[in-house]
């Protein structure tokens, strides 16, 4: 027996995002975020998205293109503080933003990715953020129902992939990367090395394999996925 | 950053046991680690996914895929380790986190947090924030004693959206270090040359003084 190859273009990847499509992607500011995927769903021009990542990048990369393109409807996200161009498309009311507590959202993804339906939590259970959400009492304490996340489509950047999907990802290029990879129906990596079964070591993946369904190799890494100077 | 800010951040740092595992918010908070000496035993989380922060780095030694949350490049020590957003949670969540130093908008005399949201201005989202003030072990906050208008940011209550309740137990500013105790404000220190009439002032709350004489920073 061998493992399936899912090698596939790039183009070929994304061109299975539809119009109206979830998205999650992976990323925490540079670090993990899909930036050539990005660029080819920008290029291919899918709309009234809906994001699923932990933060906006920051204005002028990342996902910022998407939004600054009117491809987004609607974001869930942690945390948007280093774009101001976010902020100011939420303000004006041309996206939807939707907050979570960012290990809320982590569970949420996880939980989507295990076949669950949602967590409990008393994470921000006094804060707005759950002011509409219910309830449920368990042992005397009054928990959260954060529901669980599942995307049509995850975007993920490894470090390195094998043809069949098994990845690894480096530093905090990790993050949200393999928890996504779990929670969605279709799975597009880019992986900045490409190499032969057997070189990645089955004790060292971080995602298996079974999970994913696209391998695309970067040619060469998108510029903006480099040192920002602030 | 001027020298009443450097003071409070130096004065912070002292916060910090041997052993702690720590974690500094984003801004003033994350400035402490400078005050820390190379061989202090101490392991900084960041939420991203690391835990063992080494230095800072400068752009031409950084490495791309390494950062803290606030998008800082920073390196790691022989012990470090990373990990996804789950696991990094999961630490604070757990009660791992002996320690958090945050920023803040507001804090009331109850010890309420609010940091995340200004309404219609300035809304960044809490991030990790509301995890780390309900969970970590102890929740100190570093800010400036009024906000850029001159208005108290400790409050009788928190006007802004709130990030946790009751979770703060002490606040470095540039004027002071205050308590949050079962009855309020409590002042345990004041910054050299600021008297105690200047930090009543700026103080949007009852603020009680200790008996005798009052230590400096």
């Amino acid at each position: 027996m061998k493992l399936p190859d899912k090698t596939t273009a790039l183009e070929e990847a994304v061109a299975h995002i539809p119009d109206g499509a979830t998205v999650m992607l992976g990323g925490f500011g540079v670090p993990g975020t899909p930036f050539t995927l990005i660029q080819e769903l920008l290029r291919q021009g899918q709309r009234e998205l809906t994001l699923i990542k932990n933060d906006a990048n920051e204005t002028g990369m990342g996902v910022d293109h998407l939004l600054s393109a009117g491809q987004v409807a609607r974001l869930i996200t942690t945390h948007i503080g280093l774009n101001a161009h976010a902020i100011e498309l939420m303000n004006t009311g041309r996206i939807e933003v939707e907050f979570c507590a960012q290990g809320i959202l982590a569970e949420r993804i996880r939980a989507g990715g295990a076949g669950l339906g949602a967590i409990l939590t008393d994470i921000g259970a006094e804060t707005e953020l759950a002011a509409h959400k219910q309830r449920v009492e368990i042992d005397g304490r009054s928990l959260v129902v954060e529901t669980a996340l599942r995307a049509d489509v995850a975007l993920i950047h490894a470090n390195s992939a094998d043809p069949f999907g098994n990845l690894d990802y480096v530093a905090t290029a990790r993050n949200f990367n393999p928890l996504m990879a779990m929670a969605a129906e279709r799975v597009i990596v880019e992986t900045e090395q490409l190499l032969p079964f057997g070189a990645l070591a089955a004790d060292n993946v971080h995602t298996p394999g079974p999970f994913v369904d696209h391998v695309v190799e970067l040619g060469t890494l998108s510029k903006e996925y480099a040192i920002v100077r602030r | 950053m001027s020298d009443a800010r450097n003071r409070m951040v130096a004065r912070a740092a002292a916060e910090i046991a041997p052993g702690m595992v720590v974690n500094l918010g984003i801004g003033l908070p994350t400035r402490v680690v400078n005050h820390l000496d190379a061989d202090f035993p101490v392991c900084l989380h960041t939420e991203n996914g690391l835990s063992g922060i080494g230095p800072t780095l400068p752009p031409d030694k950084a490495d791309r895929n390494l950062i803290d949350a606030g998008g800082a490049y920073v390196s790691t020590l022989p012990g470090s380790a990373f990990f996804d957003s789950a696991v990094s949670f999961a630490l604070v969540r757990s009660g791992r986190l002996d320690l958090t130093m945050l920023g803040a908008f507001e804090v009331s005399q109850a010890g309420d947090l609010a940091n995340w949201k200004i309404p219609g201005k300035f809304s960044p989202g809490a991030g990790g924030g509301i995890e780390l003030a309900q969970k970590a072990r102890r929740v100190v906050v570093l800010t400036t004693q009024t906000d850029r208008a001159g208005n108290p940011k400790l409050k009788a209550d928190c006007t802004l959206p709130i990030t946790a309740r009751g979770c703060v137990a002490r606040i470095f500013t540039d004027m002071a270090v205050i308590d949050v105790t079962p009855d309020g404000f409590a002042l345990r220190e004041r910054a050299e040359g600021v008297s105690l009439a200047e930090i009543t002032q700026a103080t949007g709350a009852p603020l009680a003084l200790p008996a005798g004489d009052i230590p400096t920073f």
